[in-house]
């Protein structure tokens, strides 16, 4: 009897250092936030003693013209983002899935912005797109053409540059990974058929990538909503409100406008947003493997 | 329906070369099989037709037009893959129509072609199902409809059947010879298994370590193989090899080795006379000897009978002859008994002999 309960017991208590860990690390400090969010909090009060308020922050941001437009820019960098790096970096996966000389040290070569931490390249880029000693105006004058103002009037649109620079690695990898992994005979057929370069690309390269590019694409969402760094180093948001996105704007709100109650609700906004999104990838990943299931159990019931 | 020469076809990667000046003609509506053991470069000469590698050197002639230089798609061939290679992301009839869709030919023509070869292979109640869904012998199905929906004069099949299942395979080797003389191409057939070149071909190439062996009917393949690699290659079970020595004793040809003393007549006593050098290899198949108790002894061999093999009508037996392992085939009727010796007549058109350093035949 006692052997049989303990047996029952084992496997938990193996999983009991990580449960604790996971509850210490994860749990408590997203159970504070959300606490939290819920009180007039100053930084120079406990959370014990800040003023219990209810829905009041949710409320207040729901109607905050200035969360609205940070929450815009947020979305039309992720958009962005997100879109141009996918065509860019499936772009050159269709390109460079080839065997040249010297392609390894090109793949490589590739991917190096990666591997740069993201201070370095909001300095990086902020020196570049200087007004006056900026690598991209004095190429445009040695050229004869006019300055452009990149992180005054087009704030936004020269921070998603320096995001597309940084991160279209990312897809390039998981995309020529994708390409390297599909059946050679299915596109020495589609060469038999009679399909062009392009064709094969359209009926048959890019539709069996799908499910990858579906879960790359996500994957970037996701860290496109919480891009920080980058944009905090470049323009610090500005100008005004131009590439203040949300998580600047919560940094923001609870260091300089010291409300930390209201930084918190908003952090749950964004952190809801995020969940739709997780949940919308797994639920697709869910209906891949329900729909494999299902073939294979056709083909079974047959045979 | 086109002629297809291949003149001096070499393929190199690097500095290996693993094709050495293939020569080979095919007539109009010839089956033509490929057939040898992996590596032999049997796949790549087909990839190379396909247009799927390139050619290092020589050239492919179809109807007498230089080819090499061309793309798969402008060479006119319909191709089945080992592993089907069917689109997974299309249903049937997707597939079968893929070619004709980017031929941009009307949807009335694309239907009916696509109603026409899903019958013949009998695929009409899976058009709208994916590869998925399919089980390994319909994919096969797929594959060939796919091939024969393109009317391409070429048709060109590398492995087909080596991932089904063996009795599914004997069956859908049953269904392209059928369809083999229907539909009347060129056809050029890819394969390591040799009772599926006999059993199909109307030639069969033998090849081996990058050269052509023998070419020829599949009965011309069997009863006279060129060299020692072909005679073991064609027929199952594989034929029985002893070293042994020619020996003349009053005017008749002997061969003699560890554990037989057989007396040559007829040809191939006449072509053991001819030859210079004594030392041979002497090679029976299991089906040219015969269990008979009162054979002469000069032109039968003494085994002693180790296992035996039933295998249903026939059973093999492996026997011992001197050092060397001698298979029999017999009706299972046959009375033997494990550990016995018996004797066993020698069908004496069946005897090749081989020379021992070249490996050619007499």
């Amino acid at each position: 009897m006692r052997t049989a309960m303990a047996n029952r017991l084992t496997p938990y208590m193996f999983m009991a250092p990580a449960a604790i860990i996971m509850a210490i690390a994860l749990m408590y400090p997203l159970g504070y936030m959300v606490w939290g969010s819920f009180r007039d909090w100053n930084p120079s009060q406990t959370i014990g003693e800040a003023e219990f308020v209810g829905l009041k922050n949710y409320i207040f941001l729901w109607n905050d013209p200035n969360f609205h437009e940070s929450l815009g820019v947020t979305l039309r960098f992720a958009f962005f983002v997100v879109t141009i790096e996918m065509v860019i970096g499936v772009g050159l996966a269709l390109l460079l899935d080839r065997e040249i000389r010297g392609i390894s040290l090109l793949r490589t070569m590739f991917i190096l912005p990666m591997m740069i931490a993201p201070v370095v390249v909001g300095l990086m880029w902020r020196y570049m797109y200087h007004p006056t000693v900026g690598t991209f105006n004095r190429f445009l004058d040695s050229i004869g053409l006019p300055r452009v103002d990149w992180l005054g009037d087009h704030a936004l649109t020269s921070v998603i540059i320096a995001d597309i620079w940084q991160w279209t690695p990312f897809i390039f990898i998981l995309s020529l990974a994708a390409l390297q992994s599909l059946p050679r005979s299915a596109l020495e057929a589609a060469r038999i058929d009679g399909a062009t370069a392009w064709q094969q690309i359209i009926h048959i390269k890019l539709p069996l990538m799908m499910p990858v590019l579906i879960v790359t694409a996500l994957l970037r969402l996701i860290d496109a909503f919480k891009v920080l760094e980058v944009i905090l180093v470049m323009t610090e948001g500005g100008p005004g409100l131009s590439t203040e996105i949300l998580a600047l704007r919560i940094s923001r709100t609870a260091t300089e406008f010291r409300e930390l109650g209201v930084a918190a609700a908003m952090s749950n906004y964004l952190l809801i947003l995020l969940l739709l999104l997780t949940v919308g990838m797994f639920a697709f990943n869910r209906w891949q493997e329900a729909r494999a299931a299902r073939l294979n159990a056709l083909v079974e019931e047959e045979s | 329906m086109p002629t297809i020469r291949l003149d001096n076809l070499v393929k190199r990667y690097g500095n290996v070369e693993v094709l050495h000046g293939i020569e080979l003609e095919m007539a109009e509506n010839e089956f033509t099989v490929l057939v040898g053991p992996s590596g032999c470069g049997k796949s790549t000469t087909l990839r190379m037709i396909a247009g799927l590698e390139d050619v290092s050197d020589g050239e492919i002639y179809v109807d007498d037009k230089p080819v090499s230089h061309l793309e798969p798609k402008e060479r006119d061939l319909a191709m089945v893959f080992q592993d089907y290679a069917l689109y997974p992301h299309m249903n049937v009839a997707q597939n079968i129509s893929f070619a004709l869709r980017l031929a941009r030919r009307p949807k009335s023509d694309i239907n009916a072609k696509v109603k026409e070869v899903a019958e013949m292979v009998g695929l009409t109640d899976f058009l709208g199902r994916k590869p998925g869904a399919l089980s390994g012998g319909q994919r096969q199905r797929v594959a060939m409809a796919r091939a024969l929906a393109k009317d391409s004069g070429i048709f060109l099949f590398d492995e087909p059947l080596s991932n089904l299942d063996a009795k599914l395979r004997g069956q859908m080797r049953a269904e392209l010879a059928l369809m083999s003389q229907r539909v009347q191409k060129n056809m050029i057939y890819v394969t390591h298994d040799q009772i599926e070149a006999m059993t199909l071909a109307d030639r069969i190439v033998v090849m081996h370590g990058g050269y052509i062996q023998q070419q020829g009917t599949p009965e011309e393949l069997f009863k006279r193989p060129v060299n020692k690699f072909v005679a073991g290659f064609m027929g199952m079970p594989p034929m029985n090899f002893l070293d042994g020595a020619l020996e003349e004793r009053a005017g008749e040809m002997w061969v003699t080795g560890d554990g037989f003393d057989l007396k040559l007549s007829g040809e191939i006593a006449a072509k053991a006379k001819g030859h210079s050098s004594r030392e041979v290899t002497l090679g029976i198949r299991p089906s040219d000897l015969n269990f008979a108790e009162d054979a002469d002894p000069a032109t039968a061999l003494t085994l002693d009978v180790q296992v035996s093999e039933y295998i249903g009508a026939q059973s093999v037996l492996l026997c011992k002859c001197g050092p060397a392992q001698v298979m029999v085939e017999v009706n299972s009727e046959t009375p033997v008994a494990l550990g016995q010796t018996l004797t066993f007549a020698v069908n004496q058109r069946g005897v090749h002999l081989f020379d021992r350093t070249s490996e050619n035949a007499l």
